[in-house]
C-alpha cells in the first residue's frame, strides 16, 4: 500500500479496515468489498489528477465560527428518558458489555 | 367533497378549503389515511403509519379553530416525514435495522416546526439505509416502488416521500439531500423537490450522513407547496451551529409571482448531453425553450471540475459517513448483538457483532472506504485533494453565476430504473446523482420540477435549477414559471397520466418484509 493512487485494496486490507471501523465482516462479505472497492477506488482516485495544486481545501459550505450560548440552566432529558432506550440498564445507568480484560 | 378529491388537492388548496370552513382537518386526515389503507401496500411509502396521533392533532386543530384562534395558514394540513428525522413517541428507524424499534425521546426541530405549524404527521417514510442511496433498494425493510410503475425505482434516498407525495398518500412530505435524496426522487416520480441552501433549514434532529452536505426540504406536488412548505421549516435555528442567522428569501412570494422576464439562465455544459438519455435530454431542451418564451435568457456556462464532482463526492460523504456512523456502538441505544458463543465477549467485540449484523452492505460499504480515505498515509491523497476539488467546484459556481442568475440541468440523467438494475454495481448506482452532487458540495440550493414524459419509456423526468447561497426564491420563480407554461400545454397536471394504483397488480414481491 505504497502508492496510494495506483494499488488497490487487498482482502487482508478490507479486514483491517473493517476491525478498525469495529464491523465483525464475513468471510464471504471480505470477498465481495475487496472486489467492490477496487472498482471504487480506481474511480474516486480521479480527484488526485484534478489542478489542485495551491488550492485551498474546503471542508464546509460556509466558513465555520464557533456558536455560544448563554450558559443557563435548561430542561434536558430525564434519567428515564434517557435510559428508555438503552439495550440494558442497571442504577440509572447504561449497562455495558466488559471493557477490559479479565487478566 | 369525496376523500378521492380531496387527496388529490394541492396542499396551498387544502389550506384554503381549512380555512374557509370547508373541510375539517380530521376529513383531510382521514381520508389520506385510507388512501394509505388502499395503495400502500403495493407502494410500501411509509414505514410507520401514526393514525391515532395524525387524528388527535388534527382534531386538536379543528377544535382550536372551532374557537376562533387565529392559526398558521396551513394548519390542519397533514403530512409525512422522512425517517430520518427525530419524532418523538414516532419510531425513527433511519431505513436501518440497527436502529430498528427506536423511539426518540426529542423531536428534530423540523418536525417541532411542522407540528408548530399545526401539520398532523401522518407517518415516517421509507428510505435507502441512512439515506445511502438512489433507489431505496438498500432500506432494510423492503423497497418503496414508484407509483409510475411498481417494478421501477422510486429514486433515493428518500424514495418514500416522494412516492407518499406522488400516490397523493400525503399533500406533502419532508425529505433530505446529501447528493440528491430530494430531487432525484421527485425528478423520477414527477413531483417537485427542493434542497434549501445549506444552513437554510436547521439539520437538529436529522440523524447525520455527511454533516457538511445534508439538507432537509419540501417534497410536494406544486412549486407553490414546496414553497410553502420551506418557510414552515426554515430559518435560523439556535440549535444548529451551522443554522444561517439570515432571514429566509422570500420563496412564497417568488412561487406566486412566477416571473422569469430578463433572468440569466446558464446552461451547464458539464451536465447535459452526453450520458443524458434521450428524452430526458428532449424534455430538458423544450423547457428551455419554455422559459426563453417566457422572457428568459439562456447563456451557456462551463464548470469543467463538475466532472471530478463524482469522485469528490464518493471520498467526502463516506469519510464524514464512517465518523458520524461511529455512535451507533450498542452501548446507549438501538440493537445490540453479542457475537455467538461469546457470552463474555468485550465492549468492542459486541459493538462489531453489532453493526456487522445492524448495518446492510451499501452502509457498511460506504463506512469501510470513508476508514480507508481518512486514514494516515492516505488522507493527503483522498480526502485531501477531494476537499481542494471541492473548492475548485464552489469557485466555478461563483464564476458562473456571475455570468446567469441560475443554472439549470436535466436533474437526472435517466427516468425511473427497474429493480435490481443497478444494485451489483455501486458506480453505476452513484452516476444517478451525477447532476444534483454538485449543489450539495458548494451548499447551494436546487429544486427539480416535472419536465414532462420521456417520449420513449411514458417516464418521469426532471428539470433541474440552481442558485446562489440564500437565493432560494430565484429556484421557486424559474420553477413556478416552467410548471405553469407545462400545465397550459398539458392541459392537467402531470401526476393525472400516472395508472391508478389500486388498479395495479399486486407486484410479486411487495409485502414489507420481503427485503432479505
Amino acid at each position: 500500500m505504497s502508492d496510494p493512487t495506483r494499488d488497490s485494496l487487498t482482502r487482508d486490507d478490507v479486514a483491517h479496515l473493517a476491525s478498525l471501523a469495529r464491523i465483525d465482516l464475513s468471510e464471504a462479505e471480505l470477498d465481495h468489498l475487496a472486489g467492490e472497492l477496487a472498482v471504487i477506488l480506481e474511480s474516486v482516485a480521479t480527484v488526485s489528477s484534478a489542478p489542485i495544486e495551491d488550492v485551498e481545501p474546503m471542508s464546509h459550505p460556509m466558513p465555520l465560527v464557533n456558536v455560544t450560548r448563554p450558559d443557563e440552566v435548561r430542561p434536558s432529558l430525564s434519567p428515564d428518558q434517557a435510559l428508555a432506550m438503552a439495550p440494558d440498564a442497571e442504577e440509572q445507568r447504561f449497562s455495558v458489555p466488559r471493557i477490559l480484560a479479565e487478566d | 367533497m369525496t376523500s378521492s378529491d380531496l387527496i388529490r388537492r394541492t396542499a396551498a388548496e387544502l389550506a384554503d378549503l381549512l380555512t374557509a370552513g370547508e373541510v375539517s382537518s380530521r376529513e383531510l386526515t382521514e381520508a389520506h389515511l385510507e388512501r394509505v389503507s388502499a395503495v400502500d401496500e403495493r407502494i410500501h411509502a411509509y414505514l410507520h403509519v401514526d393514525a391515532e396521533g395524525a387524528l388527535a392533532a388534527a382534531a386538536d386543530v379543528d377544535r382550536r379553530r372551532a374557537a376562533g384562534e387565529s392559526l398558521p395558514a396551513a394548519a390542519g394540513v397533514p403530512i409525512a416525514v422522512k425517517d430520518v428525522l427525530t419524532t418523538k413517541g414516532l419510531p425513527t428507524t433511519c431505513g436501518s435495522r440497527i436502529l430498528e424499534g427506536w423511539i426518540p425521546p426529542y423531536d428534530a426541530t423540523v418536525v417541532r416546526r411542522l407540528k408548530e405549524a399545526g401539520l398532523p404527521i401522518l407517518g415516517k417514510t421509507n428510505m435507502d439505509e441512512f439515506a445511502m442511496g438512489s433507489s431505496t433498494e438498500h432500506s432494510a425493510y423492503g423497497p418503496t416502488r414508484n407509483p409510475w410503475d411498481l417494478e421501477r425505482i422510486p429514486g433515493g434516498s428518500g424514495g418514500g416521500s416522494a412516492a407518499a407525495v406522488g400516490s397523493f398518500q400525503a399533500p406533502w412530505a419532508i425529505g433530505t439531500d446529501t447528493g440528491g435524496s430530494i430531487r432525484q426522487p421527485a425528478a423520477v416520480t414527477g413531483t417537485v423537490g427542493t434542497k434549501p441552501t445549506y444552513g437554510g433549514v436547521s439539520r437538529y434532529g436529522l440523524v447525520a450522513l455527511a454533516s457538511s452536505l445534508d439538507q432537509a426540504g419540501p417534497c410536494t406536488r406544486t412549486v407553490l407547496d414546496a414553497a410553502l412548505l420551506h418557510e414552515i421549516i426554515g430559518g435560523h435555528d439556535p440549535m444548529d451551529s451551522t443554522s444561517i442567522a439570515d432571514p429566509l428569501p422570500p420563496v412564497v412570494e417568488a412561487a406566486r409571482r412566477a416571473d422569469v422576464s430578463g433572468m440569466r439562465i446558464g446552461i451547464v455544459r458539464e451536465l447535459t448531453g452526453e450520458g443524458f438519455q434521450a428524452g430526458v435530454q428532449q424534455r430538458f431542451d423544450e423547457a428551455v425553450a419554455h422559459l426563453v418564451d417566457a422572457g428568459a435568457e439562456v447563456v451557456e456556462v462551463s464548470c469543467p471540475s463538475f466532472t471530478y464532482a463524482l469522485a469528490t463526492y464518493y471520498l467526502i460523504l463516506p469519510s464524514e459517513a464512517s465518523s458520524n456512523l461511529a455512535k451507533f456502538d450498542a452501548m446507549r441505544y438501538g440493537m445490540r448483538v453479542w457475537p455467538e458463543g461469546a457470552p463474555d465477549a468485550s465492549a468492542e467485540q459486541v459493538m462489531a457483532a453489532t453493526r456487522d449484523a445492524g448495518f446492510g452492505d451499501e452502509v457498511k460499504r460506504r463506512i469501510i472506504l470513508g476508514t480507508y480515505a481518512l486514514s494516515s498515509g492516505y488522507y493527503d491523497a483522498y480526502y485531501g485533494s477531494a476537499q481542494k476539488v471541492r473548492r475548485l467546484i464552489a469557485n466555478e459556481f461563483a464564476a458562473a453565476f456571475t455570468r446567469a442568475d441560475v443554472l439549470i440541468s436535466p436533474t437526472a440523467p435517466t427516468t425511473a430504473f427497474r429493480f435490481g438494475d443497478k444494485l451489483d454495481d455501486p458506480m453505476a448506482m452513484y452516476l444517478n446523482d451525477i447532476a444534483t452532487i454538485p449543489a450539495n458540495l458548494a451548499g447551494l440550493p436546487g429544486i427539480s420540477v416535472p419536465s414532462g414524459l420521456a417520449p420513449e419509456d411514458g417516464l418521469p423526468t426532471g428539470f433541474q435549477v440552481l442558485a446562489p447561497a440564500m437565493a432560494d426564491d430565484r429556484l421557486y420563480a424559474v420553477g413556478a414559471a416552467l410548471e405553469a407554461r407545462l400545465l397550459a400545454e398539458w392541459a392537467a397536471p402531470l401526476l393525472d397520466g400516472a395508472p391508478d394504483v389500486t388498479s395495479l397488480p399486486m407486484p410479486a414481491a411487495a409485502t414489507k418484509e420481503d427485503a432479505r
